[in-house]
């Protein structure tokens, strides 16, 4: 197999459109599907009612949003290594998608908070981490956003993933220890385990929705990139 | 090897004593964000002293981020960065010697100092000794995780402005082992374990933050 054959954008770009077009559709397919047992197969749940239906949206983006940014620093640090351009354009085009997600896991949780919890915001180790972890993308956006030299922009950015990357165990950790230091929130997101299986299947068909949707959008977003001549 | 990060160390240190302005103005800037949650929040004792320890780590926290502008700026203007990089001299060695002189400049005033800010917010004695000790071990992670922002960013535009928005969330685990330990010391439990990540983040800091520094130099100055 000739990886290195795809390294370059040239040869990338036409391949990108064709894997961009088929995980469009796979993620349209996969989402209508999702969706559709997830809103109406899914049971009620017995202690939540109908809310708790937000979790086809929420465990999704979270464990996306935490994906994706493993896989930009998986690409800046193939960048770096191996000074191959297209990788720093992976790079730079993951990180608007992840902080997306970030976004959305922070915002559908504030919304599933408020009925079940009483509380849009409570300063858990969880939503305390995946705030950060926002911030981190944004970072990562603003400094590659103010350098103009593409090369720089891009090499500058893996740094700061790969130190990113190596800092989010120590993040979580330190604000699961600043959380049980506190005793502050006195609800917990250990649910019981067992789950119906409809509501896992559901969930199971929206995270892989959401996989190809990053895929396609990211590709369609490196085109872009190698279009503005990188 | 070592006699490269002596010279640096003495350079930086020099430099400082000759422009003494800017060490006052990051001290200064401590004490007066310090001084400034009292009149923000209100002078109830009880109250003061349940802050303390996270209004001192955070006042500690943005003074040294202030001062980061200062680590290699004045070096890329007058190209002597540029003669370090070309230089024999391990850059790795190079930064870490430039990060310690941040400290010593930046960080180490701030632990002289704290017990006085400690005083301000009726925080008992038998703390001082953890505010300081804490204080001694995370600043110098904060100066070496700093300086990595620092090289990213020099020469851009608004660069102070994004030194913070890249640096603040790394920090935050400083934040917490930091306070954490005077929070838990002054409740009676020991603040023993949080001062031993806060020397655990040091030593991995000082083993790996050189390297990305220097990275991050030979990007930004290429």
């Amino acid at each position: 197999m000739k990886w290195f054959w795809y390294a370059s954008p040239e040869t990338f770009y036409p391949l990108a459109r064709r894997i961009a077009l088929a995980c469009g559709v796979a993620a349209a397919a996969l989402a209508v599907a999702g969706l559709y047992v997830g809103l109406i197969v899914a049971p009620t749940d017995a202690q939540q009612g109908e809310v708790y239906r937000i979790i086809f949206i929420h465990v999704p983006a979270a464990w996306m949003s935490m994906f994706i940014y493993v896989m930009m620093a998986f690409w800046a640090a193939l960048g770096l290594a191996l000074n191959t351009r297209l990788s720093g354009m992976m790079a730079r085009a993951l990180a608007p998608t992840g902080a997306l997600f970030t976004f959305i896991a922070l915002w559908t949780g504030a919304l599933w908070g408020r009925p079940t919890w009483g509380t849009y915001w409570v300063w858990d180790a969880r939503l305390t981490s995946e705030l950060i972890l926002l911030f981190l993308y944004l970072g990562f956006i603003a400094l590659q956003a103010s350098i103009d030299d593409r090369r720089r922009s891009d090499r500058a950015g893996a740094v700061l993933a790969i130190v990113g990357v190596v800092n989010i165990p120590i993040i979580y950790y330190s604000v699961q220890w600043w959380n049980t230091l506190h005793q502050g929130a006195s609800v917990s997101f250990t649910r019981a385990p067992s789950m119906a299986a409809t509501m896992f299947a559901g969930m199971i068909l929206m995270a892989l929705a959401f996989w190809m949707y990053s895929i396609a959008v990211s590709l369609v977003r490196v085109r872009c990139i190698i279009r503005e001549g990188g | 090897m070592l006699a490269a990060a002596r010279c640096i160390v003495y350079r930086d240190l020099l430099l400082a004593v000759r422009r003494r302005s800017d060490v006052a103005t990051a001290l200064l800037f401590f004490v007066i964000v310090a001084s400034l949650f009292p009149l923000g929040v209100g002078a109830e004792p009880n109250l003061l002293r349940a802050i303390a320890p996270g209004v001192i780590w955070v006042a500690a926290l943005l003074s040294s981020m202030l001062s980061l502008g200062r680590l290699f700026a004045s070096d890329y203007a007058d190209g002597t960065l540029e003669q370090i990089l070309l230089g024999a001299a391990p850059l790795g060695v190079v930064v870490a010697a430039k990060a310690l002189a941040h400290w010593l400049v930046s960080g180490l005033p701030l632990v002289l100092i704290a017990p006085v800010l400690a005083l301000q917010y009726d925080l008992p004695a038998s703390l001082y000794g953890v505010l300081a000790l804490s204080l001694a071990l995370g600043t110098p992670v904060l100066s070496l995780i700093g300086a990595i922002g620092a090289a990213l960013t020099l020469g851009l535009r608004g660069g102070g402005v994004l030194v913070s928005l890249l640096v603040l969330p790394l920090y935050v685990p400083v934040l917490i082992m930091g306070a954490g330990s005077i929070e838990l010391a002054g409740a009676g439990l020991g603040g023993q374990g949080q001062l031993l990540l806060l020397a655990a983040m040091l030593i991995v800091a000082a083993a790996f933050a050189p390297w990305a520094i220097a990275a991050a130099l030979r990007i930004s100055a290429e």
